[in-house]
């Protein structure tokens, strides 16, 4: 059968891969298809799919999700897709294309974007069973059936795709190695700092992995045909049975080399800027099988795209060109950022190098500047947050220094730098190409309102997803820049912010969460079941109120229990495994030795892990939901209380031994620790709160790092304010110096009851006095001066919550109904969990956990029964 | 099905393959907040009851996790939507169909559940 070109031309695609596809895309735009006669041929068993994302298949993609193939498109410009019927040959001189069925397709235009082909290294026993590669669906299909009755499996190759899919391996449960020949892991991407940064994290992550070893052979079962493990090359043998080679990629040019057509030496058809193969006008080459102008092969989807627009605009007699593209990456699985951009090994001549790197972490930031200042490139190991915008500065000259992008928050000059900052022109979406001006457009002309609508408008955003962070905050500062009011609400339930809520909840005396939302919840919330953002909200509201507005005390108590996070649930803090914490309150820090016997003892009868804690007192770990009320009985039986630990309420006041003992302090330290610890214990608010007593300047409590510190002076005590660590650690503010105990306390009433009224949820204090306008010299004014005039109340609430606090878990001990929410199942008492199991590490124990599956997969109806209360170990 | 909240001595029964089976007294669930039940195969259940009295049961393991820990969540609606929010890294669950809100390629068993 021979179908010669008619009096329409016909363009003939071969490669129906993600770069294919985009060059369909890009003929439809330009209207090639109306006018032409177009054939495509692809070799795998499916049309295009995100290739990028292959590995998103084992979290529970599937085929069908991955596809980036429209029917409808495909049918609307007439596109003859030829699924399963690769092209075998070229006969340049008819201008004919031979597929295996035998269809012969005569063409104007011939495209080949056959993008390329796994590389494997020659080594004996490669072809193997239990061999792979990892570049279709059908391998992974065939991996993930192999890996059933493996249980290691060994990747060769430490490059972006070797840990994408030795991460997948290890998701299949199978112990993974990963053999790198390089001294370092991403060795293309990353540095030498930056690849001792990913080793230590990927090795943190239970892979293992051998460096600077080469694979010499495929050890195989003579018998059976499959591998059982591989010989490197300093000497030694890794077991496996299963391996995968991810040793690099190489062009898929066969099909042009039979034809003629110039080839590159290292492979690659030779095309010229406008992708036009050099040796024959009417075929062209894009895509991971070309051989660009500037004498590159491009393994990333971006370039491919650009050439694919470029060509079709060829087709189309516009003009285009392709002169080379950016090399960007961000490793995309495993949970580590890595990201490289630009000239990131700094191959220019004369530039600089700005290095931060903090090993005990993990992280490892490198910027490549030009003498001029222009960034160049880069390397983020750890901590890729910056990546979109560094990428999108990349050949200018930063506003702000460049140590201050990599430092991170709080060292130095903690400039973040938003994309705000950024011209117009940059590009935001490498992937797609799209600048800052195209989406500050979309949502000035086009009226997006949502980062999903600026993403159908501009593309920027499907591609990789790695820009997803810079459009989210370009899009906000667009709208709010555009006077749209940005929705403040605290959740989808309701329209006012914590803030509001904390009023209206006082002024009306609300002590009903459904009240609330009944009443004052946005309109299609009313009547609901709220939601998991404003229930703890409003439980925390109304319990840092229940004295003032007469809601009950315990946290617990009816409505109120259903509010509550799980911790506060329990009254203990929920571990990885499903176990909970234990965290009996030592005031100060101060504990007679008696006491301490009696935590040992219980620690020691219910087999608990117990560790000191950075806020001097004992946890125990590993407590099972049914042994909480026996473990607390005995406590509240010795005369300790809950330390509220699982709670966004008061944690710990520190303490130093102080003026007692110590020849430097000036007051007792210790005792007033003491005293401000029970006076604020229990007490619910916004976030956590921490708490510090020094007994001198030498300030060994580290009271300068606390939500609210106290430090002694001759003449009484400092109080600083705003303090804490968490991500961005920061130091606190003086707020009143030379108080008096009474004062002092006074002063602490004051200042958390306005922050309990103010903050937003979750909002530390550290971050609150940064938000608030007027910031300290307001705070000090409303607590000091009483500008508000509401220091009164503020002091009366304070009164109100110190004279009812009770022990919640004497309260739980004591009332057998309250006791009864401590079980496992419902139906069964005293069966414990059996998901929750230990193994022994350094004479205790730590969480045994369950073996993963990355994600599930739509069970099919008949296996069901396998995934049912599954807790495969 | 809606129920009075008030009503006291129905049982929570689920559907496993042909057979119900009793997993608890109805008064064992405070609307907004769930408990766990063994069934016979060892396998664990998530029950809840949401403020209009409707019953729902979802397999009791975080898919994301591995721990058995569903059943310790918040619950909410969402667009008209029964859901449960994982404790432990606050993955939302569809009460109804099992499905995650947050991940809709994972998704979670779910059964029939009545009270009589
Ligand atoms: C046990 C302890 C670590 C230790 O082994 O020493 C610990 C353990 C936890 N910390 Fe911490 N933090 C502990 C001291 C700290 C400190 C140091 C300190 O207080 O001196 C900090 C930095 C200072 C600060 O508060 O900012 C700290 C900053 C955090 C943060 C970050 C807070 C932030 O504002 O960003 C969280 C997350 C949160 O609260 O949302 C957190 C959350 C947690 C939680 C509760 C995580 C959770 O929700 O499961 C951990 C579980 C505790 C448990 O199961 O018992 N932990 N945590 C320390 C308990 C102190 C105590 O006796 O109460
Ligand atoms: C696991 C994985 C992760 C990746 N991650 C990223 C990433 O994060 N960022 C990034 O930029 N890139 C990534 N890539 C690379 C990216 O997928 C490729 O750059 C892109 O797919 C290249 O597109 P292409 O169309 O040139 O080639 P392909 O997508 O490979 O398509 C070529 C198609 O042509 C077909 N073909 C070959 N010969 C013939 C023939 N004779 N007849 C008919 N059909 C033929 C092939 O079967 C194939 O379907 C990743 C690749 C993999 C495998
Ligand atoms: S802070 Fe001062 S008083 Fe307290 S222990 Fe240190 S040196 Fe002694
Ligand atoms: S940079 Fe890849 S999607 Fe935007």
């Amino acid at each position: 059968m021979t179908t010669a070109p008619g009096p329409t031309p016909t363009i003939v695609l071969v490669g129906h891969g993600m770069v294919g596809q985009r060059f369909l895309e890009a003929l439809a735009e330009r209207g090639l298809t109306a006018t032409h006669r177009v054939v495509v041929l692809c070799e795998e068993p499916r049309p295009a799919y995100d290739r990028v994302h292959l590995t998103s298949y084992f979290s529970g993609k599937t085929p069908d999700d991955l596809s980036m193939t429209d029917l409808a498109f495909l049918e609307e410009h007439g596109i003859e897709l030829r699924v399963g019927d690769p092209a075998e040959s070229v006969d340049r001189a008819a201008r004919t294309v031979t597929a295996r069925s035998g269809l012969v397709v005569g063409y104007d235009v011939l495209v080949l974007a056959t993008g390329s082909y796994p590389f494997v290294p020659p080594v004996p026993g490669k072809d193997a069973e239990g061999c792979f590669v990892y570049r279709t669906i059908e391998d992974l299909l065939a991996i993930e059936e192999y890996a059933k009755t493996a249980t290691t499996g060994a990747v060769v190759g430490g490059g972006l795709l070797g840990l994408e899919a030795a991460g997948a391996l290890k998701g299949l449960g199978l112990t993974s190695h990963i053999v790198e020949f390089a001294p370092r892991l991403m060795p293309v991407q990353v540095d030498e700092g930056g690849g001792a940064a990913l080793l230590r994290t990927i090795e943190g992550m239970g892979l293992s992995v051998h460096t600077g070893v080469g694979t010499q052979e495929i050890v195989v079962d003579g018998a059976t045909g499959a591998v059982t493990g591989m010989k490197l090359s300093d000497g030694s043998e890794l077991a496996t049975d299963l391996v995968v080679f991810s040793a690099g990629v190489r062009p898929r040019d066969q099909l042009a080399r039979d034809c003629g057509l110039a080839v590159g030496e290292r492979g690659g058809i030779t095309v010229d800027e406008q992708c036009r193969t050099v040796t024959d006008e009417r075929v062209f080459a894009i895509g991971e099988c070309a051989l660009a102008a500037d004498g590159r092969v491009y393994g990333l989807v971006a370039p491919g795209y650009e050439q694919a627009e470029t060509a079709a605009a060829t087709i189309a007699d516009r003009e285009a060109s392709f002169t080379g593209a950016d090399l960007s990456t961000k490793l995309k699985l495993l949970g580590v950022d890595v990201a490289s951009f630009g000239d990131a090994h700094g191959t220019a001549e004369d530039c600089l190098d700005v290095v931060y790197s903090d090993s005990r972490a993990g992280l490892y930031k490198k910027l490549v500047v030009a003498r001029d200042g222009t960034l160049l490139g880069g390397i983020l190991v750890g901590d890729a947050d910056a990546y979109g915008t560094l990428r999108a500065f990349t050949g200018s000259v930063p506003p702000v220094s460049p140590e201050s992008l990599v430092l991170p928050a709080g060292a130095g000059a903690p400039a973040q730098l938003g994309p705000s900052a950024l011209p117009d022109d940059a590009v935001i979406c490498s992937c797609h190409n799209v600048s800052k001006g195209t989406v500050r457009g979309a949502v000035t002309e086009h009226s997006c309102t949502t980062v999903p609508e600026v993403k159908k408008c501009t593309k920027a955003g499907t591609g990789c997803g790695s820009c997803l962070k810079v459009l989210g905050q370009l899009v906000t500062a667009e709208l709010e820049a555009s006077g749209v009011e940005v929705d403040k609400g605290l959740c989808g339930c309701f329209a006012q912010t914590r803030e509001e809520l904390y009023e209206i909840v006082l002024a009306l005396r609300i002590t009903s969460y459904r009240e609330l939302l009944d009443r004052h919840g946005r309109e299609g919330a009313r009547g609901g079941d709220g939601c998991e953002v404003c229930k703890p909200t409003v439980g925390s509201i109304i319990a840092s109120l229940a004295p003032a507005i007469g809601a009950s005390g315990y946290v617990l108590d009816g409505e109120q229990a259903a509010l509550q996070d799980t911790n506060d649930h329990f009254l203990a803090n929920l571990q990885r495994n499903g176990s909970y914490s234990v965290v009996p309150r030592i005031p100060g820090g101060e504990i007679a030795p008696e006491k301490l016997i009696v935590i040992g003892e219980i620690a020691r009868d219910f087999g608990l892990y117990t560790k000191i804690t950075g806020g001097q007192r004992i946890d125990m770990f590993g407590a099972r939901v049914e042994q909480l009320p026996m473990i607390w009985a005995r406590l509240v039986d010795a005369g300790f209380e809950s330390g509220h630990a699982y709670g966004k309420s008061l944690r710990t006041v520190k303490s130093c031994v102080g003026q007692t003992w110590c020849r430097y302090g000036v007051q007792d330290s210790v005792r007033m620790a003491i005293d401000l610890e029970l006076r604020y214990r229990g007490l619910r608010s916004p976030h956590k709160l921490k708490s510090a007593v020094s007994g001198c300047a030498r300030e060994c409590a580290e009271a300068q790092s606390k939500d609210f510190g106290v430090i002694a002076t001759a003449n009484g005590w400092n109080l600083y304010v705003g303090g804490n660590g968490g991500a961005t650690p920061r130091h606190a503010d003086l707020l009143a110096q030379d108080l008096s105990d009474a004062e002092l306390v006074r002063l602490i009433d004051r200042f958390l009851m306005f922050y309990i009224r103010t903050a937003d949820k979750l909002e530390r204090t550290s971050t609150w006095l940064e938000r608030i306008p007027g910031g300290l010299d307001h705070v000090r004014d409303v607590v000091v001066h009483d500008s508000l005039g509401i220091c009164d109340e503020l002091e009366a609430l304070m009164r109100a919550h110190v004279s009812h606090y009770r022990d919640e878990w004497a309260e739980t001990v004591n009332d057998p109904e309250k006791l009864a929410r401590f079980v496992s199942f419902v139906n069964a008492p005293d069966t414990p969990d059996p998901v929750v199991g230990f193994v022994p590490e350094r004479d205790q124990i730590k969480p045994d956990l369950p073996l993963l599956d990355i994600g599930l997969r739509r069970p099919a109806e008949d296996d069901l029964d396998l995934l049912e209360g599954s807790t495969r170990r | 099905m809606t129920l009075a909240p008030e009503t006291t001595d129905l049982k929570v029964l689920l559907r496993l393959a042909d057979d119900w089976f009793t997993a608890c007294d109805l008064g064992a669930l405070l609307p907004g907040r769930g408990v766990a039940a063994l069934l016979p195969d060892g396998g664990q259940v998530a029950l809840f009851r949401d403020r209009g009295g409707e019953l729902y049961a979802i397999d009791n393991r975080d898919p994301f996790t591995g721990a058995a820990v569903l059943s310790r969540g918040l619950t909410g609606t969402h667009r008209g939507r029964p859901f449960v929010a994982s404790p432990l890294l606050k993955q939302r669950f569809d009460l109804a169909t099992g499905v995650c809100l947050d991940d809709e390629s994972v998704r979670v068993r779910t059964y029939e559940v009545k009270a009589v």
